[in-house]
């Protein structure tokens, strides 16, 4: 059959998008455990209940918050910051496949990734919360 | 309870979650928000907080292998993900309005529906007769490495399984899970994807769909960095540890003990739910 028929090779784009989702595990996880060493021997006694849902009292919801707890070395922050990367790994590998899609003229797939993008930049708008 | 004794139990609770998923193919989510919830008493919000983060670093650590070796049809993930962020998204906004009793009834449900898909036998439908005019517009047929060579398939009713993308969506956004027996069902019995391709696209596009929805959550502020950072750790190294294992055994026997212990999970949450307990 006609390779051209079954879909474009996308070998590169496969090593690329392969390496950017290890290194963004490996990278966000191992901040988010040095936060935790940094969080429990600061606060070790600290008692946790977390019995009821309490919105309001979450210290890092907001990634201008986590940032700023960054600042005071605070580890709880540190976690969250881990996280926030790891949030944004497979983000980023959306924006680089519409680089890839659109390197291969394959103009389709890069509207399809950019539709993809506004979906999570939409997210990122605080009027969702409720 | 002190941080420290938390962070263990948690933590311990967390790899075997892992393990757990990642031997019986269920993923990690399903196995932890009970663990939360009914053993230690962690309000359903702050577990599904955790367990979306969890199921980010599973699926994209998985996925960068698989990625690599050309099994994933980038295309088809992409495609899909059309489906699967935007109802993520509506998923984790409505889930704060939905009593959370009711929430552990539908968790329930579907685990005892992965428990059901865990055993049962999957079937390869996939075939190379013609494709209809979605497929073939989205160039979504492809191919995947085999030891006999390139294995050629087609994608069938693009539409159908568009429209089951869209209900895992729901269900992910909504539960804090990866929801992979439903984009299973849509991948293999709907577009008849062969299943070495469905499992390593449907990793792929788990990622982006949980960050859809965990970027709601983050906001609402259900992602509690001192639940998330044993989870995370603890489920993505119990996955680790899983998939190592795979490699030298074939769980079937173990599938149905872990089928009986997981019914046993989602009948609790069920009852919990049912009594108003959660």
């Amino acid at each position: 059959m006609d390779r051209r028929k079954m879909g474009p090779n996308d070998k590169d784009l496969q090593i690329i998008l392969g390496t950017l989702l290890r290194v963004g595990v490996v990278a966000s996880m191992t901040i988010v455990l040095l936060g935790g060493i940094v969080y429990i021997v600061f606060n070790p006694t600290n008692h946790v209940n977390y019995a009821n849902f309490h919105p309001h009292s979450a210290k890092y919801s907001s990634i201008g918050a986590v940032f700023s707890g960054l600042l005071n070395m605070d580890g709880a922050a540190i976690i969250q910051f881990g996280i926030l990367l790891l949030i944004f790994t497979p983000v980023l590998r959306v924006v680089f496949s519409v680089f890839g899609f659109l390197i291969e003229r394959d103009y389709l797939y890069a509207s399809i990734g950019l539709f993809v993008l506004s979906v999570i930049l939409f997210s990122l708008s605080n009027s969702l919360v409720g | 309870m002190s941080v420290l004794l938390f962070t263990i139990i948690v933590l311990v609770g967390a790899f075997l979650a892992g393990l757990v998923g990642s031997l019986t193919g269920l993923g990690g989510g399903v196995i932890i928000i009970p663990l939360l919830t009914l053993v230690l008493g962690v309000d359903i919000h702050y577990a599904i907080g955790a367990s979306i983060i969890s199921v980010i670093a599973t699926s994209s650590g998985s996925a960068a292998a698989y990625v690599k070796e050309g099994i994933t049809n980038i295309r088809i993930g992409m495609f899909l993900e059309i489906a699967t962020t935007v109802s993520a998204v509506f998923g984790a906004v409505i889930t704060v309005f939905i009593n959370p009793n009711f929430i552990a009834v539908i968790f329930g449900i579907i685990l005892l529906f992965s428990a059901i898909m865990m055993i049962g036998k999957r079937t390869d439908r996939s075939n190379t007769n013609e494709s209809g005019g979605i497929g073939h517009f989205f160039r979504l047929n492809g191919s995947y490495p085999t030891e006999s060579g390139q294995r050629y398939y087609v994608v069938h009713n693009v539409a159908g399984g568009f429209f089951m993308m869209f209900i895992a969506g729901i269900v992910s956004g909504l539960l804090g899970i990866g929801s992979g027996a439903l984009k299973v069902v849509a991948m293999d019995n709907i577009m008849r994807i062969p299943f070495k391709v469905s499992t390593t696209t449907s990793n792929f596009m788990m990622g982006v769909t949980a960050a859809a929805s965990a970027i709601v959550y983050l906001h609402r502020g259900q992602i509690d960095p001192v639940i998330a950072m044993p989870v995370a750790i603890g489920v993505l190294t119990g996955a680790m540890t899983g998939a190592k294992v795979l490699i030298r055994m074939r769980p079937d026997k173990l599938k149905v003990v872990f089928a009986v212990i997981v019914t046993f999970l989602a009948l609790q949450m069920i009852y919990n739910g049912y009594q108003g307990r959660l």
